[in-house]
């Protein structure tokens, strides 16, 4: 089938779509945007996180017809700035497969709340693990970043 | 494998009847889990996430209907008012990723013994309305439930919405498990006092094949409770109530914890979950 939506503000149409695959597939495999990292595929780890429709969803869990005609924003389509800039300057980032999931729920996070407190910085990062820092480094990363 | 998107109820209700083995996708974090470790390959997707009368809740007198839909995230920035259990419940599933998308209707569909949905939606005694071209019926929580990972749901129907009373306060939830965030309940509790209609409801989750109320525990406390002047619950009515909670729990030992664990565990919830609703309506 043929999958048609808006990704990173650009009208993306993927074909040749198998109706059961991801949309962290079709982006990845199919629209060449590899940034949303493929870890588990069961929504445990947030490192597919991407947005859809403004919300942040584990693209491994969206249906790809699910995404026709919808807004998908994912790490590529974020611009540079301070959440990346912040995650580079603490040291956040060790091996970085967690780091495009961790960057969208920061930059979702600090949309909302520009003055989190680390129970909210916990809270909002409960659904994106990190085998490698230890998590001081990415919270010292976001409470950077919503300096 | 096909994917049918209608986008009324009715072209959903439609669907389902001339494709009965389709598989319904709301939120997708359980049909997608499935799909992309091939334990499903169903014939064809419903998918629901169109169909928008699913996505809408309202009020009927002091009676709530909640699409089948609506993912926690709004039960708890939305409902969280009316429905104090069900959105304490919620607010423990998964991640913010999962309760964007997860749905109570896909918590009913997926019917495992430990839905955080159930619990309270049992104590609460809602009601699931299931529709099909056949017609509407309004089945209580209660008997929905027919085994672990089944329901009464017939290959036909599609789970429309929910119906339950607003209740504001006199509600809890507990669930226990080794994190707060992305547990799977090793058991959880639910408790809807209400003082207008001197009302005692239960749910246990994840300690019997399907969710469970604790009939005798409800009835315990209907009389024990001092309703009329609402004073502090003696401590050895909180022990009984929960050692009857725990005696309605039918667990087994698995990899999240044993029977006996659970029990205990039930029997505190319970206690603490008492003292917690009681005092909120004090
Ligand atoms: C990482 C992770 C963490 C999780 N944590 C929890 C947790 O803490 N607590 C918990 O209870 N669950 C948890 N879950 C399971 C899941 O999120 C819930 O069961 C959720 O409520 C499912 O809703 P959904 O809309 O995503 O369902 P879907 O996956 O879309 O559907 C689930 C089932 O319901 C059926 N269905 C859906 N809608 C309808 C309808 N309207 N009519 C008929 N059938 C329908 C589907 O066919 C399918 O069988 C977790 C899942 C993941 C991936
Ligand atoms: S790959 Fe989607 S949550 Fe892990
Ligand atoms: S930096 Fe390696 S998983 Fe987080």
């Amino acid at each position: 089938m043929r999958v048609n939506c808006t990704v990173n503000g650009e009208k993306r149409q993927a074909d040749d779509v198998w109706p059961g695959e991801s949309l962290l597939y079709v982006l990845r495999e199919r629209l060449g945007l590899p940034g949303s990292k493929n870890a588990c595929e069961q929504g445990e780890c947030g490192s597919c996180t991407v947005y859809l429709d403004g919300t942040p969803v584990c693209s491994c869990l969206v249906a790809a017809g699910q995404a026709e005609g919808r807004d998908v924003v994912t790490v590529e389509g974020l611009e540079f700035g301070r959440v990346q800039e912040a995650f580079l300057s603490t040291g956040a980032v060790q091996c970085g497969f967690c780091t495009p999931g961790l960057v969208v729920a920061v930059h979702d996070l600090l949309a909302r709340n520009e003055r989190p407190s680390d129970p909210d910085i916990r809270e909002a990062l409960a659904g994106n693990l990190c085998r490698c820092t230890g998590y001081e480094k990415i919270l010292d990363a976001v409470r950077l970043a919503a300096r | 494998m096909d994917f049918l998107q209608p986008s009324t109820w009715d072209e959903a209700l439609a669907a389902k009847a001339a494709h009965p083995d389709a598989v319904p996708i709301a939120g997708g974090t359980d049909v997608m889990v499935e799909l992309n470790f091939d334990r499903r390959r169903p014939p064809a997707l419903l998918d629901l996430s169109r169909v928008a009368p699913l996505t809408e809740w309202g009020t009927d007198g002091d009676m709530l209907r909640v699409g089948a839909g609506v993912p926690y995230r709004r039960i708890i920035e939305e409902l969280g008012g009316r429905l104090p259990g069900l959105a304490m419940a919620a607010r423990t599933v998964g991640s913010p990723q999962i309760r964007n998308r997860g749905t109570v209707g896909g918590n009913l569909g997926s019917a495992s013994p430990a839905g955080d949905a159930h619990p309270p939606l049992l104590a609460a005694r809602a009601e699931v309305e299931l529709a099909s071209v056949r017609g509407v019926r309004r089945v209580p929580v209660e008997s929905f439930f027919t085994g672990p990972k089944r329901s009464v749901l017939a290959p036909d129907e599609l789970i429309a919405a929910f119906r339950v009373r607003t209740a504001r306060a006199g509600e809890q939830f507990a669930k226990i498990g080794t994190r707060n965030a992305m547990v799977i309940a090793v058991c959880s509790f639910a408790l809807a006092l209400d003082p207008v209609r001197r009302t005692v409801g239960t749910g246990i989750g994840s300690a019997a094949p399907t969710p469970v109320r604790a009939t005798a525990a409800e009835a315990f406390l209907v009389a024990e409770l001092d309703w009329d002047s609402r004073g502090a619950v003696p401590p050895g009515v909180a022990a009984e109530f929960g050692r009857l909670v725990a005696a309605a729990a039918a667990p087994i030992d698995d990899v999240r914890g044993t029977a006996a664990y659970r029990r205990h565990a039930l029997s505190v919830l319970a206690r603490r979950a008492l003292v917690w609703a009681w005092e909120g309506l004090r």
